[in-house]
């Protein structure tokens, strides 16, 4: 079978690849070392492998790798570091959602994605964002306490940008800007 | 393979043996991981703009088969003319897996236990089948023929689904019983629609169910009972136990015949005294 040509474009940076065509594009993030994009079970119950495809939450093991070509993809590390976590990153941190931490880059996304367009959600609506997501550890209460956290701290950020005072606050900004991954370290081979 | 327009697409799954169509890949990929699926070629029909979106005419809907399943949760079209859809589309398997699965996907998939095929057989849906040699609509209930399995040849493309838009009176309702509340399959799924005059008497019926038998099937004899009827309970009743007549549940879940009797009561007495209270399509 001939390799397809396929650009994909994570965390705003650009991979042109020759890939088999029956490569998942979970396959293909994790050989590029976005290991932060998990494995779990490969049929789409689990949620470990969510990214945002043209800012849509999808398990990427579902999606060939060609059909994301040209696509905008963010993965878990896209949102922000260790040195500069995104908000919701730091929610999950400080609220104690993270346990084996297998679940929390899926669930960062699916928060990230449900956030982007109810930044102000209920509980019953953070269930249902996060109801593709498995996590065998916490029992979910502090992963849905922490999208209420990160909501808030969104919001405030957001209030506190259009005040004028973005530049007081800069480690919370909200904003995904291509390039927010640079000093994530990278395991994995890069083909 | 990558076709840019809808006749590539067709023209591929009519020259290049088993090739197969993907769009969300949230069925194939699991059969091709597991070895059940091996098509030679797939064929990505998730971008072709031909496949996409949702239209209303005077007198229809028109979804377009790569239509994904969230699309159709957050369409106002839908919101407004079929209800019932939504509602299926809300109790489809989770969020991320509706950010890519497709109506038409889960259509020709066929799975006995499709969320979007009994509300679409309440809305009296048709295909739309082409290929190379021309298109050909169908409706939904012939398409479907047994578990996995439909009329589409392999060089046809499901390209889209339409309905006529349901009366302004007209009311329905959709209930799936599954395992769990999210990320299920359902082990019942039972869709109504139901239209009735000023003084309460059925002029329509429509009931379907999925998952209780090989496909998705209309009760058919459980609607020709309703017509002509003054929606009281115990017409309902006798609906609702002759809707159980039409599932055929593998043996040991004879259990089902129960559940589609008891929700299909439920939903007939929600649809029926949402006429009552002057047809909102609940």
């Amino acid at each position: 079978m001939p390799k397809k040509k396929t650009v994909l474009r994570v965390n705003g940076r650009q991979h042109e690849l020759a890939l088999d065509p029956n490569v998942s594009l979970l396959q293909a993030l994790r050989d590029l070392g976005y290991t932060d994009v998990k494995n779990g079970c490969e049929i789409g119950e689990c949620g470990a492998c969510a990214v945002l495809l043209n800012g849509a939450a999808v398990n990427s093991c579902m999606v060939l790798a060609w059909q994301a070509n040209g696509a905008e993809i963010v993965t878990n590390a896209g949102l922000g570091t260790l040195d500069r976590p995104h908000p919701i990153q730091e929610a999950f941190a400080d609220a104690g959602a993270v346990q084996c931490g297998y679940c929390t880059p899926g669930m960062v996304i699916s928060t990230k994605a449900l956030l982007d367009r109810n930044p102000n959600p209920s509980e019953a609506e953070i269930r249902e964002a996060l109801s593709g997501n498995l996590c065998r550890c916490t029992g979910y209460a502090q992963i849905i306490e922490a999208v209420g956290v990160a909501a808030r701290s969104l919001r405030e950020a957001g209030e506190a940008s259009r005040m004028g005072q973005r530049a007081t606050d800069g480690s919370r900004s909200p904003s995904n800007s291509p390039g927010a991954d640079q000093g994530v370290r990278r395991g994995g081979e890069r083909r | 393979m990558q076709p840019f327009s809808l006749g590539d697409a067709l023209k591929i799954l009519s020259e290049v043996k088993d090739a197969e169509p993907i769009a969300g890949g949230t069925n194939l990929m699991v059969d091709m991981r597991a070895g059940t699926h091996r098509p030679r070629v797939v064929v990505d029909v998730a971008a072709l703009r031909d496949l996409h979106g949702i239209e209303v005419t005077d007198t229809e809907v028109i979804i377009g088969a790569a239509t994904t399943i969230a699309e159709m949760l957050a369409s106002p079209i839908l919101a407004k003319h079929a209800p019932v859809l939504v509602s299926a589309c809300s109790s489809f398997a989770n969020p991320l897996i509706r950010n890519r699965a497709t109506v038409g996907g889960n259509l020709v998939t066929a799975a006995p236990c499709s969320d979007t095929a009994p509300a679409l057989l309440t809305l009296d849906a048709e295909v739309k089948l082409a290929s190379v040699r021309g298109m050909r609509r169908v409706p939904l209930e012939k398409f479907l023929v047994s578990a996995f399995s439909t009329i589409r040849r392999s060089d046809e493309l499901l390209v889209s689904v339409r309905f006529r838009i349901p009366s302004a009176t007209a009311t329905s309702a959709f209930r799936k019983m599954g395992l769990r509340k999210v990320s299920c399959m359902a082990k019942v799924d039972v869709a109504v629609m139901l239209d009735g005059d000023a003084t309460g008497r059925c002029t329509s019926a429509r009931i379907a169910i999925a998952a209780a038998s090989p496909a998705a099937v209309r009760a058919r004899a459980a609607e020709a009972a309703l017509v002509g009827k003054m929606l009281i309970p115990e017409a309902i009743a006798a609906a609702a136990s002759l809707t159980a007549k039409a599932a055929t549940p593998r043996a040991g879940s004879e259990y089902k015949l129960r559940v589609v009797e008891a929700l299909a009561r439920r939903l007939l007495a929600e649809a029926a005294l949402a006429i009552e209270r002057g047809g909102s399509n609940a």
